[in-house]
């Protein structure tokens, strides 16, 4: 039974949203009312009776916090292109199919299902000073020095790719394999060779998942912690913005600043995703000189 | 506007044999082929037909074998660098481009100039009928007008060889009429080569210079509509070509003109072959439901007593089942008006009944 939206509402509805209740009670309760008291705190600083900015005007002041959203973006932006465009090239020579192609999934996804924890460990001592990484290239003699890959800024890039483009390289082969192959086809009978199919016809056709991978790489970046604590310098160069809101939670107990600090990092992150749909609605105008439908 | 003609080929040869691992799809398929003529493969799905198609158009590599083109061999070029041009069943167009930007693909990547690209796309929305769509995209087009919009962007660049792979299997069955016939003008009209992909028969006799029957990848039959129409080399053939009618019958004696006279299940039953039988040998006597006769002389060759089992009503005919007396059940279809229950004369024109081997499978053998 199909009824136009703009129709009266009925039982179905009304059934509907008995059905749906539970799960709304579960998102307001679980997710809508903290994240309301977290901006509600934020503005309640400790030291002040009620409304104040203090704790934005504190973190944007203190040179020691407000760096940490320069290391963010340090880390996020470099780590997102990279997973995206490795994963994009993975998933677009996988399209059609290839030799041992499931047992090759397998392996790439294999890091999913290890969490970070465990992965981050093993980052740590396959790469680690001592580690076998470095013993080869030592025992080959390759370098005088081992080379040094954790705690700095390259072992938070390692572990953050590991655990992002499996995701990402999937959520792309998915996208790219359901685009019909005869629409590349044709464009090579047209004669367009495989690089010119790629920019003019996949590239544009790919651009709306692009910008998703996009956009849920960089907020997964964005709030890295255990990745950042682990393999990083969490007092210096990998002193994130996670680790800062952190910090100020369950080092200084001061939930209204950890709180603010909190706010400010989901506003950077719409902030990303804004800008990366910007960025695909001019990629696609651009590809198909006018916007249409589709 | 003159209608511009395309250079086209003078011939095409090929010999190709493709395997999806251990499984053959195209076995020793060869076709030699004369320019300007349009070809068709014709089977049931799964015998290898668009696979043949898209190898010779390069999209998908055969497993051994070679395409020539006028004296060069061409299987090592990559499609882009065959010039061809080729449809498809879903039309394929570029989603994200309009209907003018689809058309001109081709031009620009040859590099042609704006004014040139633009009258030419101006040229081919005319001949196909859809001016004044250019700035449409492929969504907002109907399924006809998308396959219009196809066969278009690949006429545009004039391909020296057109391949159609069963453009009109998705649409409906009026517009499929319409867009055949649109077909065979455009080919006719720019004096191209095309090779056409389908397993309707109708489309393949009404098109066609030459067809090509293939079956589980292997050339069954090539000749004219009229060759394969009328003498089929065997069961698989005849039954996609509409024969209904198959008795297992031996043979009695051959006359000149490979005329037959055979017999088998109480029946003796004469007819025409191709094939050069002797005598005693098992055979099967075939004819279509419209070229039985209902009515006429009992005492005629080939007439036999039958009495009406079933009747539908398909308008200017009957589609009518008679078992005969010697027990066999016989489709018929007739403009005389039948009852069931009724007792009738049928006669089976003995110019219209052929004589194929046993097995209808294989082709070759």
């Amino acid at each position: 039974m199909r009824r136009s939206r703009t129709g009266e509402p009925s039982e179905l509805d009304l059934l509907a949203i008995a059905c749906l209740a539970p799960s709304l009670l579960y998102i307001l309760v679980m997710f809508v009312y903290p994240f309301l008291y977290g901006i509600y705190l934020s503005v309640h600083p400790l030291k002040v009776d009620g409304f104040s900015l203090a704790n934005y005007i504190a973190f944007f002041t203190d040179q020691y916090q407000y760096k940490t959203v320069g290391i963010t973006f340090r880390l996020a932006v470099p780590n997102t292109i990279v997973v995206v465009a490795i994963s994009l090239l993975f998933a677009y020579n996988m399209r059609r199919g290839i030799w041992l192609e499931r047992t090759i999934t397998t392996i790439l996804v294999l890091p999913i299902s290890l969490g970070v924890i465990l992965l981050s460990q093993g980052i740590l001592g396959f790469y680690g000073g001592k580690g076998w990484f470095n013993q080869l290239i030592l025992g080959l003699g390759l370098l005088e020095e081992p080379l040094i890959l954790t705690h700095n800024f390259t072992g938070v890039m390692l572990s953050l790719f590991m655990q992002q483009f499996p995701f990402c390289f999937l959520m792309l082969l998915g996208y790219i394999s359901g685009i019909d192959p005869s629409i590349e086809n044709s464009a090579r009978t047209l004669g367009a060779n495989p690089w010119t199919v790629f920019r003019r016809i996949m590239l544009p056709l790919i651009a709306p998942g692009l910008a998703i991978a996009f956009a849920l790489v960089f907020v997964m970046s964005f709030a890295t912690f255990p990745s950042a604590i682990m393999l990083g310098q969490p007092s210096g160069s990998t002193r994130t913005i996670a680790i800062a809101a952190y910090a100020q939670a369950f080092e200084m107990f001061d939930m209204p600043y950890a709180s603010a600090i909190a706010v400010i990092m989901g506003l950077f992150q719409l902030a990303g995703l804004l800008l990366i749909l910007l960025m695909r609605k001019r990629m696609v105008t651009a590809a198909t000189m006018g916007v249409g439908k589709r | 506007m003159k209608e511009p003609t395309c250079e086209t080929i003078d011939s095409l040869r090929f010999r190709i044999t493709k395997r999806f691992g251990a499984k053959t799809v195209l076995q020793d398929f060869a076709l030699e082929v004369r320019g300007k003529q349009f070809i068709t493969f014709l089977g049931p799905s799964g015998c290898g037909k668009s696979t043949a198609l898209n190898i010779i158009a390069g999209l998908i590599p055969a497993t051994a074998g070679e395409v020539w083109i006028d004296g060069e061999r061409i299987d090592h070029l990559p499609p882009e660098k065959r010039e061809f041009g080729m449809v498809f069943q879903n039309y394929a167009l570029f989603p994200h481009m309009t209907v003018f930007a689809n058309i001109a693909f081709g031009l620009q990547l040859q590099r042609r100039p704006e004014a040139e690209i633009a009258e030419r796309v101006q040229q081919m929305l005319e001949l196909v009928q859809l001016l004044g769509y250019e700035g449409r995209y492929p969504g907002q087009l109907s399924g006809g007008q998308q396959q219009r919009i196809a066969i278009a962007r690949a006429l545009v660049l004039c391909p020296r060889l057109m391949l159609l792979d069963e453009p009109l299997s998705n649409l409906d069955a009026k517009l499929r009429i319409e867009m055949r016939a649109e077909i065979k003008r455009l080919h006719t009209s720019l004096g191209l080569t095309s090779i056409y992909v389908t397993h309707d028969q109708v489309e393949a006799l009404s098109l066609s210079d030459w067809v090509v029957v293939m079956r589980e990848g292997l050339l069954i039959q090539a000749g004219t509509p009229q060759e394969i129409h009328d003498q089929p080399v065997n069961i698989f053939v005849a039954d996609f070509m509409g024969f209904r009618n198959f008795f297992p019958t031996q043979v009695v004696s051959v006359g000149p003109d490979r005329d037959v006279e055979a017999a088998g299940n109480g029946m003796k039953i004469r007819g025409k072959t191709r094939h050069p039988f002797a005598p005693g040998a098992s055979v099967v006597a075939a004819i279509r439901p419209n070229d039985v006769m209902v009515g006429g002389d009992a005492a005629s060759p080939n007439a036999f007593r039958a009495k009406v089992d079933i009747v539908e009503y398909l308008g200017r005919e009957d589609e009518v089942i008679v078992t005969m007396e010697t027990g066999g059940r016989l489709w018929v279809q007739t403009a005389v008006r039948l009852a069931p229950g009724e007792n009738v004369t049928v006669v089976l024109p003995p110019d219209r009944v052929i004589f194929l081997p046993p097995e209808g499978y294989g082709g070759k053998e």
